[in-house]
């Protein structure tokens, strides 16, 4: 499904990655682990195709499509959707408008009509109830003024809505409490199907007892180092990552 | 600086003979006329080396005096009007003028609503209305120049006085509709008695979209415990020079918001020049302009707080697309006396595209030392992390830019409390975005 | 918080008289005949012994000057200048060009040591950290008396020293530089001062050179019915540093004196200077009578890429002060700041702030304006951030907060803020507001005066800007903001 090949990307002369390599095939959970600054969520923008970031070489494959060829909407048109670590506040685009322009959007690109008013009221309304979302919440503007763990719910609403094809998350684990962390996972988790891939990107093991993954990568250096099963994430909870950075010194 | 005695431009001297032919036949006394037109002329047309001008260089801006035209049939007016599409949605008793003519004949005087009283202003000025005595409640803005032209050449206009609680809108609906260019200038004076709750809205159109020049004043005293929300539309078309006033008189726990919306005019300058003369009162003046082309545009606000414990939000968001110019000259001014004032004024420029200017200049001027006051001003563009969040959802260039700007100008319709009109003006908003893309 | 209990007892020390550099100098002077003239030109050209294309730069402004008119726009009000009842040029008899400080009339040396300026070499050094010494120019009238650590300095390449001295000792760069920021036919001050400029400081810091030490001049007026029209130019080549400090004062006297001064600065590629005023002129007394006319056009050049310039300015003097430090980003990258303080009581007229011109790409801005008007004073910011078309990625960020002591006083903010080019991100802040009464409360709730609270909030409300203050300024300055404050509260 996804397949990254060589895949070199610099910001403002800086390198962050370097030669990654990476596939993550349909139905296929896969967990990338590394320290902090090892390019874990460069990765994940470069894929979404942020600006700023320069691809010096590599490609990136999504069904064969070439996505750093395609515009941001055009890769969430292809099925691509981030879940952002930092989820951006937007002052004054209530959270309905914003829905629905996406998912119209969406639909438009797939040579679909507009969501009837009504149709669209009752998918949100079913989605965000499975999140436990307050309804008030969806009456203000996008994320102004939520908290944390009701910006990392909005976005697996967006998720749910969209119903994309590859979907990243981004450090999603990050200021979650316990009953957030399960309600989001249990969110994902309802997503995990055999025609959609999840990336996880994470900087701990704890989202992984919730996400459980079918594959984990080690990455550092701006490189996959190593892969393996899920039993790898333990043993990466165990050791910490200094084995990497011994490695990287020597 | 010394004063260097220049050359009269030919608008000028058009504008000179236009009021030496036009004084004998304008309604009511000429003297208060003649006495304006000469402290105009003393100055001429103000240029960029005139503060208040100097982003608005009216002398370069204006070169040629479009003639002022006469009164339309009643075929005429019906026909105009006809082709006015300005809150057509929004339920209210229509006050129409027609290429500077308020059009009588549209108007039932006998059923106006509870409350609400109207005398055309030609012929107050003619047989000496004593509500006359009600103009200007402004001193300091006589000394304007767009001000003084309107006094020297109003040809029309109406006097409102308003009392309880009106329901219905009023809505001051002005359109133009000759194919060769015109002039107008028409006066509103509206008296909102206290207690007294009330919506003016005014709209101003062109239906040929020839190059127009209006030049509107309305006067509005509102009174103790008055509530007044007021909206303006530019709706002109895009070849328009339109010069527009709002003096301003607010007394004591008085309520008071207006906002001013420009979607049209080559050039156009809306100034706001407001006394808060009672204690306890809220005002609120906003804009929301949008440029494009070489459209310039021009937002010019002077805000007395004359009494203590008054609260003013000052509001202003543009838009610039393209090669425009969006100008914002604010100030606040608190005399001694005003303590407790709390005053607030926000100008923010969304510049769309390469060529765009803006000049920003908020400015406080303050003697009283229990206060709050604070501005603010920005311009940049749109942000590109949201930008980017909203593409990464899925929503091409255009329709996230248009979003984001709906947003950013919605901040400021956001306070327009009637419902049908605030669709309207964001209808408005949505109209020009599309037009855009 | 020490400074702030040293504040207090240094304002508690002070009784009536709050400007303790009040006191005249007796010494006998030479001076130009009174008022302005071609000859008034010509005698100040041949004593400071010029070239003849000095002396024709100076008649050219003159006649320039003479088609001007003085500016009106700035929000200051003061009786006419008869600019014919001012002496030009004024200065000690006794050798006016010291060759060494043996030399220098021990009056003039007593000046400064009252007014704590150092002026022996050897007194500096003892006891004194090598980096931590500060060169000073003194400027006495219209000479200058004193240039200390100029064979050290000269060891690092770096030229200091009086600006006439600089005319005939290094024409060429004076020549290359002189008038190239602030431009003959500027203003109506700047033009003056183009004619009849008798001294002030010139600094050029060769490439790649950071200055090793602090370099300031110290400016007194002293003599009576005179007006100082000073001149510097300080140059820092590519890849160079250097800080520089001036100080200001003057005698009491009744009559308004007139201090029409230019600073140019330029920088070029990759250099940096940061240039720091505590500008404490006489500001006439509590009815408004004397106190000097500060008239000052500053402004400095980030010609080159890279380069920085840093304007930190605390301005409790003069009984006008007009005066507007800036920067012209023309270098790519280049960056301009801005940090003031200006504070303001009695009848003083306070009409300052900035211009940062925005030509070169990625330009970057930084203005942090804090204003304290109390009495009767006026103060008013008045600051420019413009951004031209090729100015792609400018940035501005502006903060100006005003405070109001008492009621009858005011605080203005008069910004322009012009953007050409849309990728140009400006921001722009202001708040005008008192002491709030909730602080006071809770200061004087823990046990301090009402006077001491007032101090401690000030000096909170300046401190981003004295942060800037090479730290010896920073103290005195803090101390200046008290004393200028004194009387002020209750």
């Amino acid at each position: 499904m996804l397949e990254i090949k060589n895949l070199v990307v610099q910001i403002e002369d800086k390198r962050i990655l370097n030669g990654l390599n990476l596939t993550v095939n349909k139905g296929e959970v896969a967990a990338i682990m590394g320290p902090n600054g090892s390019g874990k969520s460069t990765l994940s923008y470069v894929i979404a195709g942020k600006e700023d970031y320069e691809v010096l070489d590599g490609e990136i494959l999504l069904d064969g499509q070439n996505l750093l060829e395609m515009e941001p909407d055009q890769r969430a048109a292809a099925g691509v959707f981030l879940a952002f670590q930092y989820p951006l506040e937007i002052p004054g685009v209530g959270s309905m408008t914003f829905l629905k322009a996406a998912m119209n959007a969406q639909r438009k690109s797939r040579g679909e009509g507009e969501l009837s008013t009504p149709d669209f009221i009752k998918q949100v309304n079913a989605a965000a109830a499975k999140l436990e979302m307050n309804k008030d919440m969806l009456k203000r503007a996008l994320n102004v003024g939520f908290s944390g763990g009701e910006k990392k719910r909005m976005e697996i609403l967006q998720m749910a809505l969209l119903q994309p094809s590859f979907c990243i998350l981004d450090e999603t684990d990050s200021g979650l409490d316990i009953d957030a962390l399960r309600i989001v996972s249990e969110g994902v988790n309802a997503l995990r199907s055999p025609d959609r891939a999840f990336l996880v990107i994470t900087h701990y093991q704890r989202l992984l007892n919730h996400i459980v993954p079918d594959t984990v990568h080690v990455m550092h250096g701006g490189r996959i180092v190593r892969s393996g099963g899920k039993e790898l994430a333990l043993e990466l909870e165990a050791n910490g990552y200094a084995d990497y950075r011994e490695s990287e010194a020597a | 600086m010394a004063d260097v005695t220049l050359m009269k431009t030919p608008a000028e001297t058009a504008l000179v003979q236009a009021f030496e032919s036009a004084k004998t036949t304008l309604p009511g006394s000429t003297e208060s006329r003649a006495q304006a037109f000469e402290q105009f002329s003393a100055r001429g047309l103000p240029h960029r080396r005139v503060e208040e001008f100097k982003y608005t260089d009216l002398r370069a801006l204006l070169r040629e005096v479009a003639p002022f035209a006469g009164v339309p049939t009643a075929d005429e007016a019906k026909a105009a009007l006809g082709g006015s599409k300005a809150f057509a949605d929004v339920a209210a008793l229509q006050v129409p003028f027609v290429n500077g003519h308020f059009v009588r004949e549209a108007v039932d005087f006998a059923k106006l609503p509870e409350g609400v009283e109207i005398v055309p202003l030609r012929e107050a000025l003619a047989n000496g209305h004593e509500w006359l005595a009600k103009l200007s409640p402004v001193p300091w803005a006589s000394g304007n120049p767009v001000y003084q032209l309107n006094t020297s050449f109003m040809a029309d206009g109406v006097m409102i006085r308003v009392a309880g609680s009106v329901e219905t809108p009023v809505h001051l609906r002005f359109v133009t509709a000759t194919g060769s260019a015109i002039a107008t200038a028409t006066r509103v004076l509206v008296v909102v008695e206290d207690d007294a709750s009330f919506t003016l809205l005014e709209s101003h159109e062109s239906t040929s979209g020839a190059n127009h020049q209006p030049n509107d004043v309305i006067e509005m005293i509102a009174g103790d415990r008055t509530n007044v929300q007021h909206v303006r539309l530019n709706a002109e078309g895009d070849k328009a020079l339109a010069l527009s006033t709002l003096a301003l008189k607010v007394g004591a726990e008085a309520n008071f918001n207006s906002i001013n919306v420009v979607a049209g005019s080559a050039t156009s300058r809306h100034q706001v020049y407001a006394i808060l003369n009672g204690e306890n009162t809220n005002l609120r003046v906003n804009g929301a302009t949008m440029l494009k082309g070489t459209q310039h545009g021009d937002s010019t606000l002077v805000v007395e707080h004359n009494a203590l414990h008054c609260e003013s939000r000052e509001l202003f968001k543009t838009v610039i697309d393209d090669e425009a110019t969006g100008v914002f000259q604010g100030k606040i001014i608190v005399p001694h006396h005003a303590q407790k004032t709390d005053g607030r004024m926000m100008s923010a420029a969304l510049l769309l595209a390469e060529g765009g200017s803006m000049n920003n200049k908020p400015e406080l001027e303050i003697f009283a030392d229990d206060v709050q006051c604070a501005h603010g001003a920005t311009c940049g563009q749109l942000d590109e992390d949201l930008l980017f969040y909203l593409k990464a959802r899925g929503l091409p260039q255009k329709e996230a830019e248009s979003l984001l700007v709906q947003a950013f100008l919605g901040e400021s319709i956001e306070f327009v409390e009637n419902e049908d009109v605030r669709e309207a003006l964001v209808g408005t908003v949505e109209g020009w975005l599309k037009a855009r893309s | 918080m020490p400074a702030v209990q040293e504040t207090i007892d240094q304002v508690r020390s002070i009784d009536v008289d709050q400007y303790k550099y009040g006191f005249e100098t007796e010494v006998e002077m030479e001076k130009s005949p009174k008022g302005l003239s071609e000859d008034v030109i010509r005698f100040i050209s041949a004593k400071k012994g010029e070239p003849e294309w000095m002396l024709q730069w100076r008649l050219d402004a003159y006649k320039r000057w003479l088609t001007m008119t003085e500016p009106s726009w700035a929000r200051v009000s003061y009786d006419k200048i008869d600019y014919n009842d001012i002496y030009y040029y004024a200065a000690p008899k006794k050798n006016p060009a010291p060759k060494s400080l043996d030399e220098v009339d021990p009056e003039i040396l007593k000046t400064y040591e009252k007014l704590g300026i150092p002026l022996r070499e050897q007194e500096i050094l003892a006891g004194v950290e090598p980096e931590r010494r500060v060169a000073v120019d003194a400027v006495f009238d219209s000479v200058s008396v004193a240039t200390t650590f100029k064979e050290e300095l000269a060891k690092a390449g770096v030229i200091f020293m009086p600006i006439s001295e600089a005319i005939r000792e290094y024409p060429d760069l004076v020549k290359q530089y002189l008038g190239t920021v602030v431009p003959v036919t500027d203003n109506f001050f700047a033009t003056l001062n183009s004619a009849v400029f008798t001294d002030g400081s010139f600094v050029y810091i060769p490439p790649g050179v950071r200055c090793p030490m602090e370099l300031s001049t110290y400016f007194r007026i002293n003599e009576k019915n005179t007006g100082q029209f000073e001149r510097t130019l300080i140059i820092a080549d590519k890849g160079s540093y250097v800080s520089y400090l001036e100080g200001c004062t003057a005698p009491k006297r009744d009559e308004n004196q007139l201090h029409a001064a230019v600073v140019e600065l330029i920088a070029l590629d990759d250099a940096e200077i940061k240039y720091s005023t505590v500008q404490n002129w006489y500001p006439g007394d509590a009815e408004g009578r004397g106190g000097i006319y500060n008239f000052v056009t500053k402004r400095g050049d980030c010609r080159g890429k890279n380069s920085v310039i840093t304007w930190t300015q605390v301005e409790t003097g003069s009984a006008i002060t007009w005066k507007y430090p800036s920067c012209i980003l023309r270098g790519d990258n280049s960056r301009g700041e801005f940090y003031s303080i200006a504070v303001s009581n009695g009848m003083q007229q306070v009409d300052s702030g900035t211009k940062m011109i925005h030509l070169g790409k990625n330009t970057t801005s930084r203005i942090i304006s804090k204003g304290i008007a109390a009495g009767k004073s006026e103060n008013t910011y008045r600051g420019l951030v413009s951004a031209h078309r090729k100015a792609t990625g400018a940035r501005n960020f502006t903060n100006c907060d005003s405070l109001l002591i008492g009621n009858q006083c005011g605080a203005h903010t008069v910004p322009y803020i012009e953007s050409k080019n849309a990728t140009a991100v400006f921001e722009h802040e202001a708040t005008t507001s008192k002491i709030s009464e909730d602080q006071m409360f809770y200061c004087q709730q823990r046990g301090l005066s009402e006077e001491e609270a007032t101090a401690l909030i000030v000096n909170g409300f300046v401190k981003d800007v004295l942060q800037q203050l090479p730290m010896e300024f920073a103290v005195e300055a803090q101390k200046l903001i008290s004393i200028s404050l004194e009387g002020s509260v209750g």
